[in-house]
């Protein structure tokens, strides 16, 4: 299902210094056309349907079209991107809705702090088979091991 | 054409590739870079946020053992692998995963992962191995934690990582890697003392089902173009099992995971004439003794029955969606808010992480608790990370490595100082998403252990590094030079397309190497004559015409991709023996054959001379 671009939503992300959908693109497809001022999408038969670029359009001007090779028209699937939750929108072929709300996050965006409450390691640790925060995280005081066959 | 400006980045240790396995190795290598003050370094193709097989989100985490509940021993799971890979595993890499894999689940939770979890706190499984998650930011969030871990000034996005550097006086050694990339006329050359291959398993090496506007759209991510495997077959580094490959059992056409609906909800898969399929074969299993014996029935296995059932004409073959949800739903008495809970938790499982088949549900009008959905194969994937084990031959952990397994560094590749993680790490199967970023974190701490013990600073060579920037960059002056040949369009007699290229190259490798159109099935000669093919086609990719730098990106794509198919098709020569039927018969050497092939079969590739070699390595059991 690849992507289009809604030529009435999109206005190129001129308030950012560059275009949401391109920046998070995983396959490089999402572009802007400069005489357009408008984005689009370079190459659909590469496009995974991964709905990064639709979830992050800030102007919610991102869609999807089921793949030309088989899949019927009339259907859509919307996303609502929140920060803790989103909200998937499902129209049928046939009008029926569905909705749907789903946990995405349970802390605050940026409120990681990857090391805290875990010592300095020290140079002479580096051979042992432990990872970092092995006491935190492990959930058994041992680490398992197994004898050389 | 403009001519290209060069930035050197100098660096200790150097990740290629920032999906699950380089976020994990950037989080660990950063902590113990802090004992002596190191420089960890990322690169990416495309941008962290979204990158790698888990851009997409997932609904389960594949790989949890739950040792604090007493759930599962490390020593369970290498049994489970043992059983699903056929027997060849190596089981050191396997059980290092499984000890260390609960702190990483930990961490993710901590960190804002929501896991659907048991009334008593557990988190609620899917099936043995699997727990359950609300996982639509579960790369976010990863991506969040290497982020902060390494500092946003050491991570280097939208840059294709196309070559490793060798140290000039002495090439056993890494220096580091060069790549491009894909918004400014700009190569960069990273200058390393330790480099982490974690660039990603391979798909379309195969032809999918879909070849119009699906053919990105398979089960796999479509910009896994198997960088991890090219970098280090260039590099000279021994690879393991590239003859294996990942052929899965999915809903028809949107590539849904079924995992849940087998696990959780326990449907079941039959044909077109009600038959389970896997009690009417169930006596083909005994051909495959001693795994066919065993439980759970392995993938390759599971995936025979289904394509005997086809060849017996019994398709279309139905995941019984339908049946399953109604007796959810009697069991739970028919309650509207339980069932809809029940329909919330089934649609959820695509919405997280394969939107595209919720879509299909709704375009074909499908209710699943009314009406069956059509489950296929899917075309092969060369990764390390799910039922197969394809990628580098590496050094397991010193407590634990037999001495053949072990030289030095954890996840080091026979290049010293280059190491691998997630789908570039061969032998190690059914990690997965937590257990590639594990993977990662063990690389990560024993890079910079490498780098403690190793630090003078590498020696580049510069006329190899000068020999590299100008082949990157060569597709867009085969463009320019080739366009006046014709009036317009693509077709011209001095170039190829990188588009193109690939589906010549996905051509060949369906219809000689075992490909799904082929139902899978291959011989001596055959895959003999495809090499030929294949050989043909890696002298005319130097003929790749790029008219940007997006086509430049596709074009080096290409190249990753050929290598990966001349390594599995070379590779599925030399194992004379079909081991795991349902991923691909050798139609001349139709029986597993455990007196000569359980065994590892490695290759290493002389990039100068253009040659391959290729050797057995033991396998040794390390869990009675």
């Amino acid at each position: 299902m690849p992507t289009y671009v809604n030529p009435e939503k999109c206005d190129g992300c001129k308030a950012l210094d560059r275009p949401a959908c391109q920046y998070i693109c995983p396959n490089d497809l999402m572009v802007l056309d400069k005489t357009l001022g408008k984005a689009w999408n370079q190459e659909p038969d590469l496009c995974w349907e991964c709905y990064a670029c639709v979830k992050t359009c800030p102007q919610t001007a991102i869609d999807m079209r089921g793949y030309g090779d088989v899949v019927p028209l009339g259907a859509s699937l919307t996303p609502l991107r929140g920060t803790d939750s989103i909200m998937w929108t499902v129209k049928f072929r046939n009008g029926q809705m569905k909705r749907f709300k789903f946990a995405i996050r349970t802390t605050p965006w940026g409120s990681i702090e990857p090391f805290q409450g875990l010592p300095k390691p020290a140079a002479e640790t580096m051979k042992q088979v432990a990872l970092c925060g092995q006491e935190k995280y492990l959930g058994v005081p041992q680490l398992p091991t197994v004898s050389k066959s | 054409m403009v001519q290209p400006e060069t930035e050197i980045v100098e660096c200790d240790v150097l990740i290629c590739g920032g999906g699950m396995a380089g976020c994990g190795a950037a989080y660990e290598a950063a902590y113990w870079a802090q004992a002596k003050g190191l420089r960890v370094v990322l690169v990416e193709k495309a941008a962290i946020e979204r990158s790698g097989a888990v851009a997409m989100g997932l609904s389960a985490i594949n790989c949890y053992m739950g040792m604090k509940w007493g759930e599962n021993q490390p020593e369970d799971f290498v049994r489970y692998v043992r059983q699903d890979l056929m027997g060849l595993s190596r089981e050191d890499l396997v059980y290092d995963i499984a000890r260390h894999v609960d702190s990483s689940v930990h961490m993710f939770e901590e960190w804002g992962l929501p896991f659907f979890k048991t009334p008593e706190g557990r988190y609620k499984r899917e099936g043995r191995w699997q727990v359950m998650i609300h996982g639509e930011s579960y790369k976010p969030i990863v991506a969040e934690a290497a982020k902060k871990a390494i500092g946003e000034q050491n991570i280097y996005e939208r840059i294709f990582m196309s070559h490793i550097l060798l140290d000039k006086n002495d090439p056993g050694k890494v220096a580091g890697a060069v790549g491009f990339s894909v918004r400014d006329n700009k190569i960069y050359v990273f200058k390393a003392k330790a480099v982490i291959s974690s660039a990603g398993g391979a798909t379309l090496v195969f032809r999918p089902h879909s070849v119009g506007e699906g053919l990105g759209r398979i089960w796999y991510a479509p910009w896994n173009t198997g960088s991890a495997y090219k970098l280090a077959i260039l590099a000279g580094a021994e690879m393991t099992q590239m003859e294996h490959r990942l052929v899965v059992a999915r809903f028809k056409d949107g590539y849904g995971p079924v995992g849940m609906w087998f696990l959780l909800m326990k449907a079941v898969l039959k044909n077109a004439y009600g038959e389970l399929v896997e009690e009417k074969w169930a006596d083909l299993l005994k051909e495959w003794l001693p795994y066919g014996g065993g439980k759970p029935i392995p993938t390759p296995l599971r995936n025979h029955q289904m394509i005997q059932d086809h060849l017996a004409g019994a398709g279309p073959h139905y995941l019984r969606t339908d049946e399953a949800l109604q007796k959810m739903f009697a069991d739970v008495q028919n309650d509207p808010k339980k069932i809809r809970e029940i329909e919330s938790d089934a649609w959820e499982d695509f919405l997280d992480m394969t939107m595209s088949q919720a879509l299909l549900w709704a375009s074909e009008n499908i209710d699943p608790a009314k009406t069956p959905s059509e489950v296929v194969l899917t075309e092969p994937y060369l990764m390390g990370s799910h039922a197969s084990g394809t990628g580098a031959w590496v050094s397991g952990p010193e407590d634990i490595a037999p001495k053949e397994y072990f030289w030095g560094y954890n996840r080091m590749t026979t290049i010293r100082g280059l190491f691998a993680a997630g789908d570039g790490v061969g032998g190690s199967a059914h990690k997965f998403s937590s257990g590639s970023y594990t993977e990662g974190r063990l690389a990560g701490k024993a890079a910079v252990a490498y780098v403690h013990d190793n630090p003078p600073p590498p020696t580049l060579d510069g006329d190899r590094v000068e020999a590299i920037k100008k082949e990157l960059f060569a597709p867009l002056e085969v463009y320019e030079q080739s366009r006046p040949a014709v009036t317009r369009g693509d077709v011209n007699p001095n170039a190829l397309s990188p588009k193109q290229s690939l589906l010549r190259l996905q051509k060949i490798m369906d219809e000689y190497v075992a490909g799904q159109g082929s139902g899978y099935i291959t011989n001596g000669p055959t895959l003999k004559r495809g090499l030929e093919l294949l050989e043909l086609l890696k002298q005319d990719l130097p003929r790749m015409a790029a008219r940007d730098l997006h086509d430049l990106l596709r074009a080096w794509e290409v190249w990753d991709r050929y290598y990966c198919a001349e390594a599995h098709a070379r590779h599925m020569l030399f194992r004379e023996e079909t081991r795991w039927p349902g991923y691909y018969y050798r139609g001349d050497f139709p029986k597993l054959d455990e007196a000569n092939w359980k065994c590892f079969t490695n290759s290493r590739y002389d990039a100068a001379k253009g040659e391959w070699t290729l050797t057995k390595r033991p396998f040794i059991q390390l869990i009675p």
